[in-house]
């Protein structure tokens, strides 16, 4: 299938668009508030706070027999939020590092879903087959009224988050002088958690209890290398995590139905690789290349103030010296000599070379700021 | 002597049942440059974050101008550590100075013009207007330091709390700090700063105290500080050569 026709099916076909829309609507938000996530280095806290929603899911079957993804979902926002506060409540009652708190309540409420969704099953119930979509999520389960909910929970978010930009950004910074400026950090603080609980949750469906941290990491990692604001940052992340859902539903429904979840999260993943290799600023590739050309720079410098040692000691600076000499000195080359040669600092005829005028007074720029470093 | 700007009475500050400051009372004057020294683990940044209600005392009080802490919150800017934030954050040597004004602004208002204009006079102070725009892991730890001391200068305070603003900055910044903290003595302001360079106490301070999870001593450093008190401080036998 050709991208236009794909293009035109999305249009045409209902439950291709429902799919498409949700998935980029909740990539937006995970995106969004994966960035506040990844700032705090809470990176895991939205493994945690996913796993820790399960409990609830099973519980609210339990309770109500309903499948109701709705009801399911407030159940997993219950037993989310008490797993993110128990998390907070760890670190900061106890001398427990966050890692070691998040560890424990994952596989606390993680053990306990499992443990509740097996029950469920060996129920001579014929209602509960379905239950474990959220362990992997399946977005083909998307219907149109969960896609209001998500567009809805997303507006409500940019809203919160231009109302308390400044608060959230302090927050995120340095949260003890916030505190003295006069804010309730424990106010912001239990906002920005709560959103991202919400976000987890709304996303449980479509990509699974298992995956679901990465669409908060990865759209936030990957926006991270393209921008020294946070604004920018934000966005970024909003736009590369709707990109991964879009892409990620097109290509699990072109390619012979793959699973929709796996195929956002691994969209995203290529987004963040491709980040940091190719960004020109963080990018491992334009390190690199920066790396070289201030070695290869440097090797020139040396190699020149090298030789105005030797022509210092000569009335005449065009004065000619074998090149022998300067085989005696490391970091030396015929290329690095060639290069001087292209800038018009050193002439060459036969074997021996001389400074030129320019040459000699780069040199000598060179080598008196260096005695004044030194 | 003026009025007093801080006072604070028996303040303990415990992590795990284990001191970290007892029974501390302090009476700081207006107007005042003081020195907080002690050893490593003498409880002063403690003792300053507890004062500020950063961490929570498990006794003792503590007024600003004889009015409780929280409602004096204006009269008073802090300058943490440097160590204490993430510089990779993505944000700017400006947008960081902008911090100071949040406070005035309150919740929710965004920074204006004016607020705009503030901060850049910060940073001019501090000699880091023509890096306003730098991310600010890329500022060296002396331009840091100075990104924080003008975040601190914007809020206009009367009283300001320093934790360790000479800490591993270069002999530039250590000078361009130390002439505007006399600077702002001199407009009648109370800085109090802690501070690990014994030597450099007599020529910069003129009141000093000594910590050491008790209040060893404090007062005028031309009084006080003396190789007794460093004695009791830090608990060697410490001679330094003063010069009175």
């Amino acid at each position: 299938m050709g991208i236009i026709e794909y293009i035109e099916l999305v249009f045409s076909d209902y439950t291709l668009r429902t799919i498409t829309l949700g998935t980029a609507v909740l990539g937006a938000v995970t995106g969004m508030l994966g960035s506040f996530a990844v700032l705090r280095k809470q990176s895991l806290l939205g493994d945690a706070i996913s796993h820790a929603a399960l409990p609830g899911i099973a519980l609210a079957f339990l309770f109500t027999g309903a499948k109701d993804s709705n009801v399911l979902l407030i159940g997993a926002l219950i037993s989310g939020l008490i797993g993110a506060f128990w998390i907070r409540g760890i670190t900061t009652k106890t001398h427990l590092k966050a890692d070691t708190a998040l560890g424990l309540i994952l596989s606390l409420f993680f053990g306990f879903g499992i443990l509740l969704l097996t029950f469920i099953q060996k129920r001579p119930d014929a209602n509960q087959a379905g239950l474990d979509k959220y362990l992997f999520g399946q977005a083909a389960t998307l219907v149109e009224s969960d896609v209001w909910l998500m567009a809805f929970v997303a507006g409500l978010c940019v809203l919160v988050l231009l109302f308390f930009w400044k608060e959230f950004k302090i927050l995120l910074f340095d949260k003890d002088y916030a505190q003295t400026l006069g804010f309730n950090t424990k106010f912001i603080d239990a906002l920005i958690t709560s959103f991202i609980v919400l976000a987890i949750v709304l996303g449980l469906q479509t990509v699974g209890v298992i995956l679901m941290s990465a669409m908060l990491l990865a759209p936030a990692a990957a926006a991270r290398q393209w921008t020294n604001s946070l604004g920018v940052m934000v966005f970024l992340a909003a736009v590369f995590g709707a990109s991964a859902g879009v892409f990620g539903t097109a290509i699990s429904a072109t390619q012979n139905n793959l699973s929709t979840g796996p195929v956002i999260v691994l969209v995203a993943s290529v987004f963040v690789l491709f980040s940091f290799v190719f960004s020109p600023s963080r990018g491992l590739l334009f390190k690199r290349i920066r790396l070289i050309r201030n070695r290869n720079d440097l090797e020139l410098q040396k190699t020149l103030t090298f030789m105005y040692h030797i022509v210092q000691d000569h009335e005449d600076i065009s004065h000619p010296h074998a090149i022998k000499i300067l085989n005696n000195f490391r970091g030396y080359s015929r290329k690095g000599l060639k290069k001087l040669i292209d800038k018009n600092y050193v002439k060459v005829e036969g074997e021996m070379w001389s400074l030129t005028e320019e040459g000699f007074l780069r040199a000598s720029n060179l080598y008196n700021q260096n005695e004044k470093d030194d | 002597m003026g009025r007093i700007a801080v006072k604070v009475d028996d303040l303990t500050v415990a992590y795990n049942y284990k001191p970290v400051i007892w029974d501390i009372d302090l009476q700081i004057p207006e107007g005042v440059l003081m020195a907080v020294v002690g050893p490593n683990g003498a409880g002063k940044s403690t003792l300053i974050k507890a004062i500020l209600g950063i961490l929570k005392p498990i006794a003792g009080s503590v007024t600003i101008f004889g009015k409780p802490y929280k409602s004096q919150r204006k009269h008073v800017a802090y300058v943490p550590q440097k160590g204490s934030v993430d510089w990779d954050f993505p944000t700017t040597a400006f947008d960081v100075v902008l911090m100071g004004t949040y406070g005035d602004l309150g919740w929710i208002k965004r920074p204006g013009l004016k607020e705009k204009k503030r901060a850049l006079e910060a940073l001019e102070k501090v000699g880091m207007l023509s890096f306003k725009d730098r991310q600010i892991s890329q500022l060296s730890g002396g331009q840091q330091q100075r990104v924080f001391l003008a975040r601190a200068l914007v809020q206009n305070a009367s009283i300001y709390f320093m934790d360790e603003p000479f800490q591993g900055v270069d002999a530039t910044t250590e000078v361009t700090i130390i002439n505007i903290l006399k600077e702002l003595r001199k407009a009648g302001k109370t800085v109090i700063v802690v501070h690990h360079d014994l030597q450099t106490v007599p020529e910069y301070f003129d009141w000093v105290t000594f910590l050491n999870v008790k209040k060893i001593a404090t007062g005028p450093v031309k009084d006080i500080f003396n190789d007794d008190n460093l004695t009791k401080t830090y608990g060697i036998n410490y001679k330094v050569s003063v010069q009175k």
